[in-house]
């Protein structure tokens, strides 16, 4: 049986799917508490703050169930459920850059953040633990900073952990097209990381 | 090249970990309210004791006495078939509503989700609303007065299933010979609390029930109300004419209160 990252496994989300398509009413909760972890984390991801995803992972369920109530028991049963999410996510997320026209957030405007913790279940040290929210923090403000044909590509596939499969259904684009936006994403990160890092130890 | 290749899996293996986020607690309950698949409550205190209060979008959805949250979640959840969730602190429109009912003994304006309830339910909570703070009605007065006089015993099981018991008053409501019935929220001895709170004479009503009285007329207008009326509040010692039903008021040359509506002229 294969895990997914939100701890949902893919049989199980078949039977989730089935029991939506019975009684959309009465389990919805459970696609929400099934999924909430992950379209957090995922919009805290694209937005790097936590009231920000907050807001887009409510809307998120909130749209999914409102279409859901519109959805044929079949069209229902044979839904993949957590591609659909993420793509509902991503489609809030992208309204609402528009609708605020947030400018994106250069590599040196982002500010402090505790928007990321570190993983709960690993023993730190507080040293390491302060060395591991700062490097996240950096982290989170470095992917959120990454332009939006990338950004998207790279959360899903390297913070998600979804396959290209799953990532073409989503971003709505061409397996080698996503393959090459996650590859330069990376490199970007790479490189703005090196660059961030040589100047913490030149200031 | 060797080293380039490690920082690599190293990123990854932060961006990995960079996604560890737990979703706020706030957020299933706010989905679930939005869809109209939720609601959030409230405990309040009342005059027996403290009791949960849960309201959605439509208004008031419940009112229940248990020991704990976690039970009234349960009873909630079983009842509705929807969840219930705590909210920080109750609503304005809540804490103002209960303190008119229990502060200003009078009724305070306030919406009800009874959407699950049949029309039947419905039109009986809705007439059991409208009796006064302090006073007392039949079953039979309802079925009357929503005109289905025969349905006393359906009025009776309707009242029984009042998801918000206290701001519906159905405490208000006893058997025509003056008993004061059943009460699900804690049986006639939590009933006759919630009444006693409300200023009603315990003992001169037991003493009515006792000596077979239901109403009381006043020898001066001619007119008989049910005793806790407050017309009837109003009669003189002297002038006080008791009766042991409408049909023997309605002899001695009676007519029935305007305000309080004894069954009389149906009949």
């Amino acid at each position: 049986m294969k895990l997914l990252t939100g701890g949902i496994a893919l049989t199980q989300e078949a039977e989730l799917a089935e029991r939506l398509a019975n009684d959309l009413d009465r389990h919805f909760e459970q696609l929400v508490l099934a999924y909430q972890d992950r379209i957090y984390a995922f919009a805290l991801r694209l937005t790097n703050n936590p009231q920000d995803a907050e807001e887009v992972a409510q809307d998120t369920f909130v749209r999914a169930y409102r279409a859901l109530l519109t959805c044929t028991r079949e069209q229902i049963r044979t839904l993949a459920l957590r591609p659909w999410l993420y793509q509902i996510a991503l489609n809030n997320f992208k309204n609402r850059v528009r609708r605020k026209r947030h400018p994106s957030i250069s590599f040196d405007q982002a500010g402090p953040t505790n928007a990321l913790e570190p993983l709960e279940d690993e023993q730190q040290s507080p040293e390491m633990l302060v060395e591991a929210r700062e490097t996240g923090e950096m982290l989170g403000q470095l992917v959120a900073a990454l332009p939006q044909r990338y950004r998207a590509a790279v959360i899903l596939r390297h913070i998600e952990g979804l396959g290209y499969a799953e990532l073409a259904a989503i971003l709505h684009q061409p397996v080698g097209t996503i393959k090459a936006n996650v590859h330069r994403g990376t490199a970007l990160l790479r490189k703005a990381i090196s660059q961030q890092i040589y100047e913490k130890e030149v200031v | 090249m060797e080293q380039q290749e490690q920082d690599g899996r190293a990123l990854l293996g932060k961006l990995r970990a960079s996604g560890a986020a737990k979703a706020p607690a706030t957020l299933l309950p706010a989905v679930m309210m939005e869809i109209g698949r939720g609601d959030a409550y409230t405990r309040l205190t009342s005059p027996i004791g403290p009791v949960f209060v849960a309201y959605n979008a439509a208004g008031v959805s419940a009112v229940m006495r248990l020991d704990d949250a976690r039970e009234f979640e349960e009873a909630f959840r079983e009842r509705f078939g929807r969840g219930v969730y705590p909210a920080s602190e109750p609503p304005e429109f809540i804490t103002r509503a209960w303190s008119t009912q229990f502060h200003n003994h009078t009724r305070a304006s306030l919406d009800f989700d009874l959407r699950d309830l049949s029309e039947f339910e419905q039109a009986v909570l809705l007439k059991a609303l409208t009796i006064p703070y302090g006073e007392i009605r039949s079953y039979a007065w309802i079925a009357r007065e929503i005109g289905r006089p025969k349905a006393v015993r359906a009025v009776g099981s309707a009242l029984g299933h009042n998801p918000v018991p206290l701001l519906i008053p159905c405490h208000r409501v006893v058997r025509s010979n003056g008993n004061l019935g059943q009460y699900s929220m804690g049986g006639s001895e939590a009933k006759r609390a919630i009444l006693a709170a409300e200023g009603v004479n315990l003992a001169e009503l037991d003493s009515l029930v006792r000596s077979g009285v239901r109403y009381v007329g006043s020898a001066t207008t001619h007119i008989y109300c049910y005793p806790t009326c407050s017309h009837a509040r109003r009669i003189t010692e002297r002038h006080r004419v008791p009766f042991s039903s409408e049909h023997a008021a309605e002899h001695a040359g009676y007519r029935p209160c305007k305000r309080c509506r004894p069954l009389a002229s149906a009949v």
